[in-house]
């Protein structure tokens, strides 16, 4: 195993204790439930601000789009609307078709070189896959906690409720987004542990962001089978908190706590590490930029002069050669 | 990823000269080679990077971003050909990047600051530095990598970056200085100067008159013609790109094009690209420079990969805008090139699928029939232009063998030749010949299928540095351009009967080839 794994762990049994031995022992209540969660909204909120400021205040200099297709020209040739728009229609498709469907990582393949060191591609879609449910089950777990916030529940909430409810596995009575996110979750995790060189590149982050929503997963998990805990004691304090009007649960548990400081590390984390690649993806210049820059300028805001040679100088230098070469000139003798 | 970067001979690119060093008034101009222990760093050079650093972090958004959206999926591990072909995990274009985001997690980031080496952070050392120039000169520039990642992220960038950090010290590679110094001065790369030019051309209309019995006009200079021809220079000095030259003259004179070439801006190609911003800008100045003095309408952009990356993502931008041009439109077809309405420079491969669309050029496609043909895309004109469907038009227009390599080795896939961004020197050979690898396992894969023996590509560094690759790797196989196909097929009017092709090798009426073409 790698140490940046046992790292990882290590750091995750850690951040477990912290709220056991805070409100199991020293009875931080108000701490746990207020305080922090106040706290990493906040940083939440202005750290993402921030990461986007940063990112903006950097122009763009040049158009450096990839043209994954037909740049348009003549009216005969199909062009790849798409894959290299060229219209800021183009452009959105091919946005929420990277966003929505992760697009760049459909095209995955996996090029193995031979014994006979002839290349053998395979299509490689197991990343896209594990990226799709674990991405979608998220956003319904999410979309799933607003029932929490919301009184009377939204119907389309109760939608995705009783959708979710109708695959519930009878044993041991988990809905599809839980099992298909643990799917997720383990399956990243175990690709970063068995393949080499996935190993190679990870860092202690990489673990830690998937050991973190796995520890707020089964919670999750807990919290709703084993450890019943009085929903409207949860959503009187989710309520509160948006209104706030801070509300300390007291009919819930330790596992509650564990759940809300993960929830809490997550939101802190989040501006600050990898995750930013939720925000930064609209941003990336490889793909948001229309392939028209023969057609339209692009504006660089710094493009500075620099020196160059111009034709005179070149002339002056070359003069007795160019002349010799018939070639014409502009002044026919040295300048002064 | 902390094993002390070893330099071994055949991988890595000499240092520049320091004549061309100073000709171009680059920092630190000082004799240096990349396997000396001591490199000779001024004594404040960790400042000077780390200043550098925060400059490019805030002129350049997308080294920002990329610096921080990587989540280390693996999508783009395998997708560098240096990586295929050395298995170096540091040439995983991720781990390439990784080289230059831990020192800018150790400086930039809170996180690096305070976790240091734990969240993946490095504090800056010379070996660190050494490690940066390996691989920051082990990558082509070729983008292969950013099609697969799900942010788009463009290790080409970061290797861009990261080439512009180590110039800041004084470390660079003859084979971008010195033909970048070359290109200053004289006007092109090879360092022809105006006499050798003319004679070169002189040279060509010869062999032309010789082949075709058709004497033809090459004009230098010339004021008032309607179109600038800008090539790569290797065209007219090297070989096989001397074919093409002959096969862009016939076509010119054939269908009647007013144009002129420049001795001045007698070079395409830039190797500024491959260094720094601003010599990008400063050798891309006299395209438009001349374009101006000349009176010319438009120009017309000839067979070259990171010449046409310039051109299409970045010459408006920085030399730009070019309001002393008309919008270019073919004088022979009427067509009206929208695509090159602002930057007003058209591509070849665009120009002549256009005539051969509109019927303009009389074909003999059997002429090449001795050749069975593949094309290998350029990465430049194809990820970086989308470029794919015309030189495929032209090649089925001038050809009656034609065949695509791989799917997964072709178009937006395709495989880098190996020798790109300034890696095309001799010392780097072993290196050039693994990058390689993937593309001539797709030819050779072609050449056993179908009985490929000829490459037609649209890049001056490719058809120097595909020879040997194919002969080393496949055998058997040539390389040309599109345009010394198109030279040989073209039938020109009052030419007399034509025994040899553009080569000088016995045309072949393809009798000796039936066989092959079941
Ligand atoms: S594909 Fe993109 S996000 Fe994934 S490891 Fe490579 S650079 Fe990072
Ligand atoms: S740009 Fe090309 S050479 Fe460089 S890392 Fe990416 S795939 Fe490799
Ligand atoms: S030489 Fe050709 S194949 Fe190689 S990097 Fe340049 S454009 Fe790409």
């Amino acid at each position: 195993m790698s140490t940046k794994l046992i790292y990882a762990l290590t750091f995750t049994i850690f951040l477990v204790t912290i709220p056991i031995i805070g409100v199991g022992i020293l009875k931080l209540e108000f701490l746990f439930s207020i305080v922090v969660p106040y706290l990493a909204l906040a940083i939440f909120f202005l750290g993402s601000i921030h990461r986007v400021v940063l990112w903006s205040t950097s122009p763009q200099p040049f158009n450096i789009t990839l043209s994954a297709g037909q740049n348009k020209s003549f009216r005969w040739i199909r062009t790849s609307y798409v894959e290299s728009p060229h219209s800021k229609f183009g452009v959105i498709l091919r946005m929420i078709t990277e966003v929505l469907l992760f697009r760049s990582l459909l095209r995955n393949e996996m090029v193995k070189t031979h014994e006979s060191r002839w290349l053998v591609f395979t299509p490689k879609k197991g990343l896209w896959f594990l990226a799709m449910i674990f991405h979608y089950s998220l956003l319904v777990i999410v979309l799933k906690h607003l029932r929490f916030f919301f009184e009377p529940t939204p119907f389309f909430l109760d939608l995705i409720l009783r959708i979710d409810k109708f695959f519930e596995l009878s044993l041991p009575s988990l809905s599809l987004t839980e099992v298909l996110v643990l799917v997720g979750t383990v399956g990243l995790l175990l690709r970063r542990i068995l393949s080499k060189e996935i190993k190679y590149i990870s860092l202690f982050g990489d673990y830690f962001i998937l050991l973190l929503i796995l520890t707020l997963v089964l919670t999750g998990i807990l919290l709703k089978h084993s450890f019943r805990v009085d929903l409207l004691d949860v959503k009187r304090f989710c309520i509160g908190l948006f209104t706030f009007n801070p509300h300390v649960p007291s009919k819930v548990g330790l596992t509650f706590y564990v759940h809300l400081f993960f929830v809490s590390v997550l939101l802190v984390y989040f501006p600050y590490s990898k995750l930013v690649h939720a925000k930064g993806v609209f941003f990336s210049p490889t793909r948001n930029l229309p392939n028209n820059s023969r057609q339209k300028r692009y504006i660089n805001p710094w493009n500075y002069p620099v020196k160059v040679k111009s034709y005179e100088e070149w002339e002056e230098e070359y003069r007795d050669m160019l002349k010799e070469a018939n070639i014409p000139l502009d002044k026919e003798e040295k300048g002064p | 990823m902390d094993k002390k970067v070893e330099f071994k001979k055949g991988t890595y690119c000499f240092g520049a000269p320091v004549k061309h060093q100073k000709y171009l008034d680059l920092p630190f101009a000082r004799e240096w080679q990349p396997h000396n222990e001591d490199w000779g760093l001024p004594h404040n050079w960790k400042e000077i990077i780390i200043q550098g650093m925060k400059t490019l972090l805030n002129r350049y958004r997308s080294f920002k971003l990329f610096m921080d959206v990587c989540v280390r999926c693996g999508a783009c591990a395998d997708k560098c050909h240096f990586f295929i072909g050395t298995g170096d995990p540091k040439n995983m274009p991720v781990l390439r990047a990784e080289l230059l985001r831990s020192v800018y997690r150790r400086y930039f980031t809170l996180q690096g600051r305070i976790f240091g080496r734990l969240v993946g952070a490095r504090d800056l050392t010379e070996e660190i530095l050494k490690e940066w120039f390996y691989y920051f000169y082990q990558c082509t520039e070729c983008r292969r990598c950013s099609l697969y990642c799900p942010y788009g992220i463009d290790t080409c960038e970061i290797t861009m970056m990261g080439r512009e950090l180590l110039n800041l010290l004084g470390c660079n590679i003859q084979w971008i200085i010195e033909p970048a110094s070359n290109s200053y001065r004289t006007g092109n790369h090879l360092g022809v100067p105006p006499l050798a030019f003319k004679e070169t051309m002189e040279f060509a209309v010869d062999e032309i008159k010789e082949l075709t019995g058709i004497k033809i006009d090459v004009p230098i200079n010339k004021k008032g013609a309607e179109v600038l021809f800008v090539a790569p220079s290797a065209d007219y000095f090297a070989s096989p790109h001397w074919y093409t030259l002959l096969g862009y003259l016939m076509l010119f004179h054939e269908v009647g094009l007013d144009y002129t070439w420049s001795a001045f801006a007698s070079e395409g190609g830039n190797f500024g690209l491959f260094h720094s911003y601003e010599l990008m800008k400063k050798l891309n100045a006299k395209i438009y420079e001349e374009a101006k003095r000349l009176r010319v309408k438009w120009i017309l952009g000839g067979e070259c990969g990171h010449m046409w990356r310039v051109i299409h993502q970045y010459m408006d931008t920085i030399n730009g805008p070019a309001d002393f041009l008309e919008e270019p439109v073919s004088p022979i077809t009427g067509t009206r090139f929208e695509n090159a309405k602002s930057t007003k420079v058209v591509h070849i491969a665009e120009f002549t699928a256009d005539l051969i669309f509109h019927n303009k050029l009389k074909l003999d496609k059997s002429r090449n029939d001795k050749w069975v043909v593949t094309f290998h895309d350029s990465c430049n004109t194809a990820r970086s232009m989308g470029l794919f469907e015309e030189p495929r038009f032209i090649l089925r227009n001038v050809c009656n063998r034609f065949y695509e390599m791989p799917e997964n080795t072709i178009r937006e896939k395709t495989f880098c030749c190996g020798s790109g961004a300034g890696l095309g020197a001799d010392e780097n050979l072993e290196a050039r010949l693994k990058g390689g690898f993937p593309r001539a396992y797709a030819v050779k894969y072609v050449k056993e299928k179908y009985g490929v023996n000829m490459v037609a590509c649209m890049c001056a560094i490719d058809k120097a540095s595909l020879p040997t690759l194919f002969e080393y790797w496949v055998g058997g196989v040539d390389v040309c351009g599109i345009h010394e196909l198109v030279g040989n097929a073209l039938v020109m009017t009052g030419e007399m009967e034509r025994t040899k092709d553009l080569r000088g090798e016995p045309l072949s009426s393809g009798k000796n080839n039936e066989d092959l073409r079941q």
